[in-house]
């Protein structure tokens, strides 16, 4: 049974586009990547980059999918061995369903396209 | 090609509205009421990294990915108040860079006066942004540090360069700011209002490389499912900056050859070229003209690149700009990660103005981000510097004792040893050093290897490692 954390900051329903903007971030626990054994939210008292990246490590995070973060932040993350998947856009449901199936990538956008209320 | 609608009774033929567009030397996002993406133009696409096939029909904020867009969307703002809002924020791109901008939006109103969409322009103020106090340092140009002889004649030399449209070729080691000089040249010159692009030539596969350079049209080859305009386009008035030429694929050099000819680039599989106006810096840290010599680099290339070469000097061969670049760290991460600290205590500065610094400034830099991080005081000690700077100063300290202890034997006729074999020597003393330091561990640990490895301040697989390594019984 392999525990694997994967943490997701959140604007209600969507993925933050901001990395560094970040004032939720959700934490889902799952063994062997699929059932989610744990999930809990952390709120931030403000948005920082640097007090993001030491709640992840604090929380022991193996993967991060977040939008847009800085190049500082991505290479101290992966150096930290945590995966990221950054650029993503859409529900962070959609994203975590995604990053299951190993069909997540990063620069992914989830969202359904429209424009004036019709699918494009 | 995308159909867009054309604009009409303007001028006796309709006009293309995408292209024009594209000229205006801004980034422009038009969206629909529901504020998703509509359209974007070749500036948007150069200064964000999305194109109108990623980003159509996509909530705008996931787009332009603005500090504004989450704390207050100036678009919901304009709705609010009716009125064109404009406000600086910073976004950040697709490259992870993190960009100062002006944002300002309207509406936008059909032909009978319906509001129907929005339309932003991005204006990229990198070069228009005032420097930060902390980068107001005599000495400078732009963000680039030093009062050395060498970096004197680099800054008299850059201003001109930069008022010039000649292609520079940037070398130097590692570290020694080569992407800095790019950007400060860019920012500095006439075509600072355009936009300044930058490709890793090392970063890629060459079929990939070639794509992202001179762009595809749909359909050029198998998952080829829209036109890409390609890094040379999306300069257009611009800067490129291509860093690690020396890593191009020969078959790339002789398409940049091309194009370095008779300005025109041919997106794979392309029937019309485009003429892109762009200045071309290069950088690289290999010996050019070695690599021509054996093969590796086209010479009519390096000619062509070579009109005016900036090489930066490594930091050792700057002995008078260390203290003035340690200061300027310093001030700059006890500013930011507001702690109080004054200076540099004697024993670190001492160790800090010998150590060799192979990494240049970027290994300076980060030894100062570390030291401030660590210290606690309102000095930082030796013992707050990184611990491979303080084994390089002990193993120095030891080879010169070493050497002090070896002159009596030179004098009683033994032969000196040769110059080459003392970086072996010196860690050959380092190493029995350390090999005696376990070994006295061990014995006051009786044996035990975890509370040695407690006295010596290393983990118990570091000091498996190393009793293996010395072959410790």
């Amino acid at each position: 049974m392999t525990l694997h954390k994967v943490a997701i900051p959140i604007l209600g329903e969507e993925i933050v586009p901001r990395f560094d903007l970040t004032t939720e971030v959700i934490i889902l626990t799952t063994v062997n990547s699929f059932d989610i054994q744990d999930k809990k939210i952390i709120v931030l008292p403000r948005s920082s980059s640097d007090e993001l990246c030491h709640t992840l490590l604090a929380q022991e995070i193996n993967t991060l999918i977040c939008g847009a973060i800085e190049d500082e932040y991505y290479e101290f993350l992966k150096w930290k061995k945590i995966k990221v998947f950054d650029g993503v856009s859409g529900t962070w449901t959609h994203a975590f369903k995604r990053w299951q199936t190993q069909t997540l990538n990063p620069g992914d956008i989830l969202f359904t396209r429209m424009v004036e209320g019709n699918l494009i | 090609m995308h159909s867009f609608p054309e604009i009409h009774q303007l001028l006796s033929s309709p006009l293309d509205f995408a292209h024009i567009l594209d000229e205006i030397p801004l980034g422009i996002l038009l969206m629909d009421k529901d504020l998703r993406v509509v359209h974007l133009n070749r500036f948007f696409q150069a200064l964000t990294g999305f194109s109108l096939d990623m980003a159509k029909g996509v909530p705008c904020k996931n787009i332009l990915r603005s500090s504004a867009c989450i704390i207050n969307c100036p678009v919901l703002a304009t709705h609010r108040k009716n009125r064109s809002i404009s406000c600086t924020s910073d976004i950040i791109n697709t490259d992870r860079q993190k960009l100062p901008v002006r944002i300002t939006t309207a509406q936008v109103m059909d032909t009978q006066g319906h509001f129907t969409g929005y339309m932003e322009t991005i204006e990229d103020l990198r070069s228009s942004t005032p420097n930060d106090p902390e980068k107001n340092v005599a000495y400078s140009f732009a963000n680039i540090i030093g009062r050395s002889r060498k970096m004197e004649m680099i800054f008299q030399t850059l201003p001109m360069l930069a008022q010039s449209d000649a292609s520079i070729l940037i070398t130097g080691e590692t570290g020694t700011g080569k992407d800095l000089v790019a950007e400060a040249v860019h920012q500095t010159s006439g075509r600072a209002g355009g936009p300044f692009i930058k490709i890793n030539c090392g970063a890629l596969p060459a079929t990939l490389l070639e794509s992202e350079i001179f762009g595809h049209m749909k359909g050029a080859f198998t998952g080829a499912v829209e036109n890409k305009p390609g890094r040379f386009k999306l300069a257009h008035n611009g800067t490129i900056f291509l860093t690690e030429i020396g890593d191009l694929p020969l078959p790339l050099q002789v398409k940049l050859l091309t194009f370095l000819d008779d300005r025109i680039i041919y997106p794979l599989g392309a029937t019309k070229g485009f003429n892109a106006n762009v200045r071309i810096i290069a950088a690289t840290h290999r010996d050019l003209e070695y690599m021509v010599s054996i093969g590796k680099f086209r010479k009519d290339l390096l000619f062509r690149l070579n009109v005016a070469r900036v090489h930066l000097p490594p930091l050792r061969e700057r002995d008078a700009d260390i203290r003035l670049l340690l200061d300027h760290f310093l001030n700059y991460y006890t500013k930011k990660q507001d702690k109080k600290i004054n200076g540099l205590s004697e024993p670190a500065l001492s160790v800090l103005l010998t150590y060799p610094y192979e990494g240049n400034i970027r290994e300076l830099k980060n030894i100062m981000e570390y030291a401030v991080n660590v210290a606690q005081g309102n000095r930082i000690e030796a013992d707050n510097l990184p611990a491979y700077i303080l084994d390089h100063e002990r193993v120095q300290r030891i080879s010169k004792i070493a050497a002090v202890e070896d002159v009596p034997k030179i004098q009683s006729g033994e032969p000196p040893s040769s110059a080459p074999e003392q970086p072996h020597k010196i860690e050959q003393t380092w190493s029995s050093v350390q090999r005696q330091m376990i070994i006295d561990a061990l014995r006051t640990s009786r044996g035990k290897k975890s509370k040695a490895a407690q006295i010596l301040g290393m983990s118990r697989s570091t000091l498996w490692r190393k009793i293996k390594a010395y072959q410790i019984e």
